[in-house]
C-alpha cells in the first residue's frame, strides 16, 4: 500500500521538485521508499510501503520498452496467476511486483485492463508513445484518489493534502460538501470539502489525451430484478459463498510479511478471521478495540472469539480521552469534518496494529452492505411492506424490530414509530426511498449553519445525491435500492475513507477486505434480497455459510453497529481544550459557518452531564472536527506539510533538456 | 436447481425461528403457533418473505390460521394466490 501523487501538463514544465514535495505528505502512507518519473509533460511520484516483492518493487514501474510507466496504491490479489498468463504470452517482467502486472494487461487490452485485476488500487499509468494518462479506481473505491484541472495542468493524488502543497491549487471550502456532511456523514462523491478537488470515482477511469479529459464508469453494482426466481438453493448459496469467501481471504493473505485480522466481536470479522486461521501455518495475530464505556463495548465477544480460534490476540482500550487525543489527527487524515467519533478507535487500533510490527490486516468490511445486515435495509423493507397496504393494522408493528441500539428509537409509542416512518410510502419504488428519512433527520443539523451557510448549500447537495442514485435499474426492489444507496453514498465514501483507508494508512497499515472481493460481491448480488435478508434475519445466507466456523453466539449476534462515544470525549470531565476553544462564541462568529449562540448552548447542554439526543451528537462532534478541519488545513497547514525526506529517488528522467544525465539519481 | 414452495417457506422457519438448528424436524403439518414456533410478529416477518419471494400480496383479513399455521398451509396459501 502506498500513496501515489502526479502532474500532467500541457503548458509549462514539469518538475521534480514540485511532484517530490507532493510525494513527502504522503509519506505516512509509504514509508518505506520512494519514487518519482519525471518527462517533458508528465511527473509521477510514489511513496511506497512495501508488503510484496520487498527488494524490488520499487515504482514507478516500467514495461519492457519503457513506453508505459506506472504508479499504483493498491494490491492486485489475483497477480500469480496473471503473471503466469503474462508470462506464457512472452510479457517479460522487470520486478515481482503485484503491480506490474497492470503494465502488462495494459499492453494487451488497453483500459480494460482493470476487468481483470482483483484488487484494491488506485493507479496512474501514462502511455508515452500515445500521449496519454490513465486514471483508475477498484470498483467499491477502496484506495482513494482525487484530482484537479488549473492553468492547464492535471494534478492527482491519493490524498487532497497533497495537491494542497500546489501553489496553483486553490484552497476553498466547498459549502455545499459541508452541507452533504451534515447530511450523509460525507461529502457526496465526486465532490470533496475543497472546491474544484474531485475525487475519481469507484469503478471510474479518467483518461486524459490531447488536452481532452474523460471520465467514464467501467463496473458499479447490479442487483436481480424484484421477484427474480432463486438461482439455487438456500443451502447451495452458503456453499458457495463460503468457498468464495474462503478463496477470496486465502487471496489477502498472499504478502511478503505477515497479515493480522481485525475482529470486531460480530460476525462478519469472525468469519473472516476464522477463514483466515484455517489458511494460516501459524496462529493468527488478531487485534480488538474496546471500550471503557460499556455501551459501546464488545470485548467479552472478541475475546471468546479469540479463545475459540486459538489466535494470538491483542486489545487496545479506549477511554473518551484517547478519543478526544487523537481526533484533531484523526481530521487531517481524512480530509473532511467528521459527524461521528468512530474513526478515533479504528486510528488507534490501527496504530496497534503497527507497534505489533505488521502492516496488512484483514476484516470484515463490505458483508453490511453486500449481504444485507444494516437496520437501514430492513427499514426499507418493513416500510415497502406496510406501503403495500398502507391501512393495514397489522404490518407497521415490524417497525418495533428496528434500531434496538438508539434508544429514542426503541422505546417510544406505535403511534411514534408509525409517524416517524410511515412518511411517504408512496414512493417505495424511488431510488432514495430507504434514505430519505435519515438523511432529512441528519439535515436537521442545519440549524446549526449560519442563514449564508444554508443559503449557499440549499438544494445544490441533494441533486449530486439524486445522480448518484441515477444509476439504479428499473426493477430492483427496495432492499437492493438501498443497498445501492448506502454503497455508494455511504460505505464508499466515509467507511472505506474515514473510517477504513485514512486512520490505517495513518500508521501505514494495509486494510484488506475479503467481502469485497469482486467474485465475493457479484456472486451476492446475484441472489434475490429475499435470501440475504430472509424476513427480518439480516445476513442469512452468510450465517448459513459460517456458522461451523463460530463459537454459536457470534454466530447468532444480532448486529450490533461499531460506535464511540461523543459527548463524554468533547464535553466530559476529561475533555480536550481545544473543544471548548473551537466552540468559543468568537471563533465561532469569525468562521462565519455555525450559529455561535447554537454552538454555545450546545456546549453548555453537553457539559451539564445529560444524555445528549442522536443530533445533538453529532452536532457536538460535527462542530468540533469542523474547527479542527479548519485549523489542520488552513491555520497549520505549511507546518503540517513541511520536512522533505532524502530518500526519493529519480527513476526515470526523460526530459529533453537532461537528456543524458546520469539515470537513478538521488534528488 | 430450484427449491419447491414448501421447502423455501420450511427453511425460511427453521432458519428464523428455529436457530437454523439442522436437526429440527418440521412436518408440513405442524401447527406454527401450537407450538409455539412463530409468535405474532413472527408471522409478519413470514408474510413479509412470501411477498417478497413470491410476489404476492396478503390483505390483513388473510391474515388468519388456515392460512398461516403451517407449512402446507402457507404453501397451498401462496399457490392459489400465484394462480388468482
Amino acid at each position: 500500500m502506498c500513496g501515489i501523487a502526479g502532474v500532467l501538463t500541457r503548458v509549462g514544465e514539469t518538475s521534480p521538485d514540485e511532484i517530490a514535495r507532493m510525494v513527502d505528505v504522503l509519506r505516512h502512507r509509504g514509508p518505506d521508499a520512494a519514487g518519482l518519473y519525471v518527462d517533458d509533460r508528465v511527473a509521477l511520484g510514489h511513496a511506497r510501503l512495501s508488503i510484496v516483492d520487498l527488494s524490488g518493487g520499487l515504482q514507478p514501474l516500467t514495461n519492457e520498452d519503457e513506453s508505459v510507466w506506472l504508479i499504483c496504491n493498491g494490491e492486485i490479489f489475483n497477480h500469480v496467476e496473471l503473471r503466469d498468463e503474462l508470462r506464457a504470452r512472452g510479457h517479460r517482467f522487470r520486478t515481482g511486483s503485484d503491480c506490474e502486472t497492470i503494465l502488462h494487461l495494459y499492453e494487451e487490452r488497453g483500459d480494460d485492463c482493470v476487468h481483470a485485476l482483483n484488487g484494491d488500487f488506485a493507479f496512474a499509468l501514462w502511455d508515452r508513445t500515445r500521449q496519454r494518462l490513465v486514471l483508475a479506481r477498484d470498483r467499491v473505491g477502496v484506495r482513494p484518489l482525487y484530482y484537479t484541472q488549473t492553468g492547464g495542468r492535471l494534478i492527482f493524488s491519493s490524498e487532497i493534502k497533497a495537491l494542497l502543497t500546489q501553489p496553483d491549487v486553490p484552497r476553498q471550502l466547498d459549502l455545499v460538501a459541508l452541507s452533504q456532511v451534515f447530511t450523509t456523514w460525507s461529502p457526496v462523491p465526486p465532490r470533496t470539502m475543497f472546491e474544484g478537488i474531485e475525487s475519481l470515482l469507484p469503478g471510474h477511469l479518467l483518461i486524459a489525451q490531447q488536452g481532452r479529459l474523460s471520465v467514464r464508469q467501467y463496473w458499479q453494482p447490479e442487483f436481480p430484478p424484484q421477484y427474480a426466481e432463486r438461482p439455487m438453493r438456500d443451502d447451495e448459496a452458503a456453499e458457495q459463498l463460503r468457498a468464495l469467501l474462503s478463496d477470496a481471504t486465502r487471496l489477502r493473505l498472499q504478502a511478503d510479511v505477515p497479515v493480522g485480522a481485525y475482529v470486531s466481536g460480530g460476525l462478519d470479522s469472525s468469519a473472516v478471521t476464522a477463514l483466515a486461521q484455517r489458511h494460516a501455518t501459524m496462529p493468527l495475530q488478531t487485534f480488538a478495540v474496546a471500550f471503557t464505556d460499556g455501551e459501546f463495548d464488545e470485548r467479552p465477544h472478541q475475546d471468546r472469539l479469540a479463545a475459540a480460534l486459538g489466535t494470538q490476540h491483542h486489545t487496545i482500550t479506549c477511554g473518551p480521552q484517547d478519543i478526544a487525543k487523537v481526533f484533531p489527527e484523526v481530521v487531517w487524515h481524512a480530509e473532511t469534518p467528521l459527524l461521528r467519533t468512530a474513526p478515533a478507535p479504528l486510528f488507534l487500533l490501527a496504530g496497534l496494529v503497527r507497534q505489533s510490527g505488521l502492516k496488512v490486516v484483514l476484516t470484515g468490511e463490505g458483508a453490511d452492505e453486500f449481504l444485507v445486515g444494516y437496520d437501514i435495509f430492513k427499514e426499507a423493507k418493513v416500510r415497502a411492506f406496510w406501503a403495500r397496504q398502507p391501512d393495514s393494522a397489522l404490518r407497521p408493528r415490524l417497525l418495533r424490530r428496528l434500531y434496538g441500539h438508539i434508544p429514542e428509537l426503541a422505546r417510544p409509542s406505535q403511534a411514534y414509530l408509525e409517524a416517524f416512518f410511515g412518511v411517504e410510502l408512496e414512493r417505495a419504488g424511488a431510488p432514495n426511498f430507504s434514505h430519505a428519512i435519515r438523511w432529512r433527520n441528519t439535515g436537521r443539523l442545519h440549524r446549526y449553519f449560519t442563514e449564508d451557510v444554508q443559503a449557499a448549500a440549499r438544494d445544490a447537495g441533494q441533486r449530486d445525491l439524486e445522480r448518484l442514485l441515477a444509476d439504479q435499474r428499473d426493477g430492483w426492489d427496495p432492499v437492493s435500492r438501498a443497498q445501492h444507496a448506502e454503497i455508494v453514498t455511504f460505505l464508499n465514501p466515509y467507511l472505506l475513507s474515514s473510517q477504513g483507508d485514512r486512520v490505517a494508512m495513518a500508521h501505514a497499515v494495509e486494510g484488506r477486505f475479503p467481502f469485497l472481493d469482486y467474485r465475493v460481491i457479484e456472486f451476492c448480488n446475484r441472489l434475490p434480497s429475499p435470501m440475504k435478508l430472509a424476513g427480518l434475519n439480516e445476513k442469512a445466507v452468510l450465517k448459513r455459510a459460517v456458522a461451523d466456523l463460530l463459537p454459536p453466539e457470534i454466530a447468532r449476534r444480532t448486529k450490533q453497529p461499531f460506535r464511540a462515544p461523543i459527548r463524554a470525549a468533547f464535553a466530559g470531565p476529561s475533555a480536550p481544550d481545544y473543544a471548548a476553544d473551537l466552540l468559543e462564541p468568537s471563533r465561532i462568529a469569525a468562521d462565519g459557518v455555525f450559529k455561535p449562540a447554537a454552538a454555545t448552548w450546545l456546549l453548555n447542554r453537553a457539559r451539564q452531564g445529560g444524555r445528549l439526543s442522536e443530533i445533538e451528537n453529532m452536532a457536538l462532534v460535527g462542530m468540533v472536527s469542523f474547527g479542527l478541519f479548519r485549523r489542520a488545513f488552513w491555520d497549520e497547514f505549511s507546518e503540517r506539510t513541511q520536512g522533505s525526506h532524502t530518500d526519493t529517488v529519480i527513476v526515470r528522467d526523460f526530459r529533453a533538456a537532461r537528456a543524458g544525465m546520469a539515470l537513478a539519481a538521488a534528488r | 436447481m430450484r427449491e419447491d414452495t414448501n421447502e423455501i417457506i420450511r427453511r425460511f422457519i427453521i432458519q428464523n425461528f428455529l436457530f437454523d438448528d439442522a436437526t429440527a424436524m418440521l412436518p408440513d403439518d405442524a401447527s406454527l403457533l401450537e407450538t409455539g414456533v412463530v409468535d405474532s410478529t413472527g408471522v409478519l416477518d413470514l408474510i413479509m418473505f412470501t411477498e417478497e419471494t413470491f410476489g404476492i400480496l396478503v390483505a390483513d383479513e388473510d391474515v388468519t390460521p388456515e392460512n398461516f399455521d403451517s407449512v402446507s398451509s402457507v404453501a397451498a396459501y401462496v399457490q392459489a394466490k400465484r394462480a388468482a
